[in-house]
Protein backbone atom coordinates (compact mmCIF):
# COMPACT_ATOMS: atom_id res chain seq x y z
CA UNK A 1 0.00 0.00 0.00
CA UNK A 2 1.18 3.40 -0.94
CA UNK A 3 0.56 6.59 1.48
CA UNK A 4 -0.80 10.05 0.30
CA UNK A 5 3.24 10.89 1.10
CA UNK A 6 4.86 8.25 -1.27
CA UNK A 7 2.68 8.75 -4.37
CA UNK A 8 4.35 9.63 -7.41
CA UNK A 9 7.60 8.62 -5.52
CA UNK A 10 9.98 6.42 -7.29
CA UNK A 11 11.87 3.78 -5.52
CA UNK A 12 13.63 0.73 -6.24
CA UNK A 13 13.14 -2.85 -4.93
CA UNK A 14 14.47 -2.31 -1.76
CA UNK A 15 12.99 1.09 -1.33
CA UNK A 16 15.50 3.67 -2.04
CA UNK A 17 14.66 6.39 -3.80
CA UNK A 18 15.36 6.30 -7.59
CA UNK A 19 15.76 10.34 -7.93
CA UNK A 20 17.54 12.41 -4.68
CA UNK A 21 15.23 15.04 -6.14
CA UNK A 22 11.67 13.61 -5.58
CA UNK A 23 13.05 13.62 -1.33
CA UNK A 24 11.21 15.90 1.25
CA UNK A 25 10.11 15.89 4.65
CA UNK A 26 7.44 13.62 4.49
CA UNK A 27 8.64 11.57 2.91
CA UNK A 28 11.23 10.38 4.94
CA UNK A 29 8.78 10.51 7.78
CA UNK A 30 6.65 8.14 5.72
CA UNK A 31 9.86 5.44 4.81
CA UNK A 32 11.02 5.46 8.55
CA UNK A 33 7.56 4.63 9.57
CA UNK A 34 7.34 1.40 6.76
CA UNK A 35 10.88 0.75 8.85
CA UNK A 36 9.33 0.59 12.28
CA UNK A 37 11.08 4.23 13.43
CA UNK A 38 7.32 6.17 14.36
CA UNK A 39 8.66 9.03 14.83
CA UNK A 40 12.24 10.79 13.45
CA UNK A 41 13.62 12.93 16.63
CA UNK A 42 16.13 15.58 16.46
CA UNK A 43 19.38 13.06 16.82
CA UNK A 44 18.01 10.93 13.68
CA UNK A 45 17.59 14.04 12.05
CA UNK A 46 20.67 15.05 12.51
CA UNK A 47 22.10 11.33 10.72
CA UNK A 48 19.91 12.03 8.08
CA UNK A 49 20.45 15.71 6.82
CA UNK A 50 24.41 14.65 7.30
CA UNK A 51 23.97 11.40 4.62
CA UNK A 52 21.81 13.13 2.31
CA UNK A 53 24.77 16.45 2.20
CA UNK A 54 27.63 14.52 2.02
CA UNK A 55 26.07 12.55 -0.48
CA UNK A 56 24.62 15.59 -2.38
CA UNK A 57 28.21 16.71 -2.14
CA UNK A 58 30.58 13.99 -2.61
CA UNK A 59 28.09 11.82 -5.14
CA UNK A 60 28.51 9.16 -2.52
CA UNK A 61 26.69 7.53 0.45
CA UNK A 62 29.21 7.85 3.39
CA UNK A 63 30.13 4.64 5.49
CA UNK A 64 29.68 3.67 8.84
CA UNK A 65 32.92 5.00 10.50
CA UNK A 66 32.16 8.02 8.04
CA UNK A 67 29.24 8.73 9.68
CA UNK A 68 29.90 8.33 12.99
CA UNK A 69 32.89 10.61 12.81
CA UNK A 70 31.01 13.27 10.79
CA UNK A 71 28.35 13.20 12.70
CA UNK A 72 29.12 13.45 16.00
CA UNK A 73 26.80 10.21 17.12
CA UNK A 74 28.76 7.53 18.37
CA UNK A 75 28.31 3.88 16.22
CA UNK A 76 26.52 2.51 19.47
CA UNK A 77 23.88 5.14 19.40
CA UNK A 78 23.53 4.76 15.50
CA UNK A 79 22.51 1.33 15.78
CA UNK A 80 19.70 2.16 18.69
CA UNK A 81 18.77 4.90 16.31
CA UNK A 82 18.35 2.57 13.27
CA UNK A 83 18.36 -1.11 14.17
CA UNK A 84 19.03 -2.39 11.18
CA UNK A 85 21.69 -0.88 9.72
CA UNK A 86 22.56 2.69 10.64
CA UNK A 87 24.14 4.16 6.96
CA UNK A 88 21.69 1.79 4.43
CA UNK A 89 18.56 3.02 6.72
CA UNK A 90 19.25 6.55 6.78
CA UNK A 91 20.70 6.49 3.31
CA UNK A 92 17.15 5.06 2.93
CA UNK A 93 15.19 7.93 4.63
CA UNK A 94 17.59 10.26 3.12
CA UNK A 95 16.26 9.54 -0.19
CA UNK A 96 19.89 9.03 -1.33
CA UNK A 97 21.28 5.81 -3.12
CA UNK A 98 22.32 2.45 -0.65
CA UNK A 99 25.86 2.67 0.42
CA UNK A 100 27.87 0.55 -1.24
CA UNK A 101 30.93 0.87 0.95
CA UNK A 102 32.21 -2.15 2.80
CA UNK A 103 33.35 -0.26 5.96
CA UNK B 1 34.61 9.22 -11.81
CA UNK B 2 33.50 6.46 -13.54
CA UNK B 3 30.21 4.68 -12.44
CA UNK B 4 30.32 1.23 -13.25
CA UNK B 5 26.25 -0.34 -13.25
CA UNK B 6 26.79 -3.32 -11.04
CA UNK B 7 23.73 -5.66 -11.85
CA UNK B 8 23.31 -6.93 -7.96
CA UNK B 9 20.46 -9.78 -9.20
CA UNK B 10 20.80 -12.92 -7.33
CA UNK B 11 22.01 -15.97 -9.80
CA UNK B 12 20.71 -18.65 -8.60
CA UNK B 13 17.22 -18.20 -8.37
CA UNK B 14 15.30 -21.42 -6.92
CA UNK B 15 13.18 -23.03 -9.60
CA UNK B 16 9.49 -22.06 -7.73
CA UNK B 17 10.40 -18.64 -7.98
CA UNK B 18 10.22 -17.96 -4.46
CA UNK B 19 12.85 -15.14 -3.01
CA UNK B 20 16.14 -16.73 -1.70
CA UNK B 21 16.01 -16.53 2.54
CA UNK B 22 18.04 -13.55 3.70
CA UNK B 23 20.63 -14.11 6.08
CA UNK B 24 20.04 -13.36 10.05
CA UNK B 25 23.01 -14.08 11.73
CA UNK B 26 26.41 -15.12 11.26
CA UNK B 27 29.47 -15.93 13.70
CA UNK B 28 32.81 -15.21 12.47
CA UNK B 29 35.41 -17.00 13.74
CA UNK B 30 39.00 -15.88 12.92
CA UNK B 31 42.23 -18.13 13.37
CA UNK B 32 44.54 -16.15 11.93
CA UNK B 33 47.18 -13.11 13.47
CA UNK B 34 48.14 -11.66 10.00
CA UNK B 35 46.70 -8.70 8.96
CA UNK B 36 45.55 -9.78 5.62
CA UNK B 37 44.46 -13.09 8.32
CA UNK B 38 42.73 -10.78 10.87
CA UNK B 39 40.76 -7.94 8.66
CA UNK B 40 38.22 -10.11 6.53
CA UNK B 41 36.43 -11.55 9.57
CA UNK B 42 36.36 -7.71 10.61
CA UNK B 43 35.33 -6.63 7.64
CA UNK B 44 32.35 -9.13 7.35
CA UNK B 45 31.74 -8.91 10.93
CA UNK B 46 31.13 -5.46 10.47
CA UNK B 47 29.48 -5.46 7.33
CA UNK B 48 27.12 -7.99 8.47
CA UNK B 49 25.82 -5.55 11.58
CA UNK B 50 25.75 -2.83 8.60
CA UNK B 51 22.85 -4.84 6.74
CA UNK B 52 21.43 -5.75 10.21
CA UNK B 53 22.53 -8.54 10.21
CA UNK B 54 23.07 -10.21 13.94
CA UNK B 55 26.75 -11.17 13.98
CA UNK B 56 29.42 -12.67 16.60
CA UNK B 57 33.40 -12.84 16.46
CA UNK B 58 35.49 -15.99 18.06
CA UNK B 59 38.92 -15.61 17.74
CA UNK B 60 40.91 -18.45 18.23
CA UNK B 61 44.56 -19.51 18.12
CA UNK B 62 46.48 -16.47 16.22
CA UNK B 63 43.18 -14.90 16.02
CA UNK B 64 43.38 -13.64 19.47
CA UNK B 65 46.04 -11.19 18.20
CA UNK B 66 43.31 -9.25 17.01
CA UNK B 67 41.42 -8.58 20.61
CA UNK B 68 44.54 -8.53 23.02
CA UNK B 69 45.70 -5.46 24.26
CA UNK B 70 49.43 -5.09 23.52
CA UNK B 71 49.48 -7.09 19.71
CA UNK B 72 46.43 -5.69 18.01
CA UNK B 73 47.61 -2.50 16.57
CA UNK B 74 51.05 -3.99 15.71
CA UNK B 75 49.67 -6.85 13.29
CA UNK B 76 51.63 -7.43 10.00
CA UNK B 77 51.47 -8.66 6.56
CA UNK B 78 53.24 -11.63 6.20
CA UNK B 79 55.55 -11.55 3.57
CA UNK B 80 56.95 -14.75 3.19
CA UNK B 81 55.14 -17.90 1.84
CA UNK B 82 52.33 -15.10 1.00
CA UNK B 83 52.20 -15.62 -2.94
CA UNK B 84 49.88 -12.73 -2.92
CA UNK B 85 52.83 -10.45 -2.27
CA UNK B 86 54.58 -10.79 -5.40
CA UNK B 87 57.61 -10.94 -3.14
CA UNK B 88 60.20 -13.30 -3.50
CA UNK B 89 60.50 -15.80 -0.39
CA UNK B 90 64.47 -15.00 0.60
CA UNK B 91 63.58 -11.76 -0.26
CA UNK B 92 60.31 -11.08 2.20
CA UNK B 93 62.51 -12.96 4.85
CA UNK B 94 64.66 -9.82 5.21
CA UNK B 95 64.52 -7.80 8.43
CA UNK B 96 62.13 -5.17 8.50
CA UNK B 97 60.12 -6.44 5.46
CA UNK B 98 57.11 -6.99 6.77
CA UNK B 99 57.03 -3.56 8.28
CA UNK B 100 57.64 -2.15 5.59
CA UNK B 101 54.81 -3.82 3.67
CA UNK B 102 52.44 -3.07 6.35
CA UNK B 103 52.89 0.54 6.86
CA UNK B 104 52.48 0.59 2.76
CA UNK B 105 49.60 -1.67 3.28
CA UNK B 106 47.95 0.57 6.31
CA UNK B 107 48.46 3.59 4.28
CA UNK B 108 46.22 2.56 1.78
CA UNK B 109 43.85 0.95 3.77
CA UNK B 110 43.35 4.46 5.74
CA UNK B 111 42.71 6.30 2.69
CA UNK B 112 39.78 3.76 1.66
CA UNK B 113 38.42 4.65 5.21
CA UNK B 114 39.37 0.99 7.45
CA UNK B 115 40.07 1.66 10.74
CA UNK B 116 43.17 0.08 12.81
CA UNK B 117 42.25 -2.82 14.75
CA UNK B 118 41.76 -1.68 17.42
CA UNK B 119 39.34 0.92 15.98
CA UNK B 120 37.75 -1.96 14.11
CA UNK B 121 37.26 -4.07 16.67
CA UNK B 122 35.72 -1.45 18.69
CA UNK B 123 33.10 -0.16 15.97
CA UNK B 124 31.45 -4.00 15.91
CA UNK B 125 31.33 -4.47 19.46
CA UNK B 126 29.60 -1.21 19.78
CA UNK B 127 27.02 -2.39 16.65
CA UNK B 128 26.39 -4.91 19.19
CA UNK B 129 28.58 -7.87 17.51
CA UNK B 130 29.32 -10.17 20.44
CA UNK B 131 33.42 -10.99 20.69
CA UNK B 132 34.70 -13.81 22.37
CA UNK B 133 38.06 -15.81 22.47
CA UNK B 134 38.23 -19.09 22.64
CA UNK B 135 39.16 -21.20 25.77
CA UNK B 136 42.01 -23.52 24.78
CA UNK B 137 43.35 -20.67 22.75
CA UNK B 138 43.80 -18.78 25.70
CA UNK B 139 44.36 -21.39 28.10
CA UNK B 140 47.20 -22.59 25.32
CA UNK B 141 48.84 -19.26 25.00
CA UNK B 142 48.83 -18.58 29.19
CA UNK B 143 46.57 -15.91 28.60
CA UNK B 144 43.61 -13.90 31.07
CA UNK B 145 40.71 -12.09 30.43
CA UNK B 146 43.46 -8.65 31.67
CA UNK B 147 44.91 -9.19 28.04
CA UNK B 148 42.18 -8.59 26.12
CA UNK B 149 40.50 -5.27 25.70
CA UNK B 150 37.18 -4.39 27.10
CA UNK B 151 35.55 -5.61 24.14
CA UNK B 152 35.36 -9.38 24.68
CA UNK B 153 32.13 -10.17 26.10
CA UNK B 154 34.60 -13.14 27.41
CA UNK B 155 36.11 -16.34 27.03
CA UNK B 156 34.24 -19.28 26.06
CA UNK B 157 34.38 -23.08 24.97
CA UNK B 158 33.49 -24.23 21.75
CA UNK B 159 30.63 -25.86 22.90
CA UNK B 160 29.56 -22.59 24.07
CA UNK B 161 30.15 -21.35 20.80
CA UNK B 162 28.45 -23.53 19.41
CA UNK B 163 25.40 -22.46 21.29
CA UNK B 164 25.74 -18.96 20.72
CA UNK B 165 25.68 -19.72 17.04
CA UNK B 166 22.86 -21.93 16.85
CA UNK B 167 20.38 -20.29 14.17
CA UNK B 168 23.10 -18.84 12.04
CA UNK B 169 25.66 -19.35 9.49
CA UNK B 170 29.33 -19.87 10.41
CA UNK B 171 32.10 -18.07 8.98
CA UNK B 172 35.78 -19.36 9.44
CA UNK B 173 38.52 -17.24 8.29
Amino acid sequence: MTTMELVGVERDAEGFLKDPQQWNEEVAAEIAREAGIEELTPRHWQVVRLMREAYLATGESPSIRTLGKASGVPIKELYELFPKGPAKLAAKIGGIPKPRGCI
Amino acid sequence: MTTIDYDLEPRAVPATGEKPKTIEKVSIIISKGSLEGVYPGLIMANGARMEGIEANVFCTFFGLEAITKKRQDRIKVATVGNPGMHMPTLLGALPGMSWVATKMMARKMEKLDFPPVSEFVEMIADSGAGIYACKASVDMFGLTQEDFVPQVSGVITVGEFYEQAAGGEIVFT
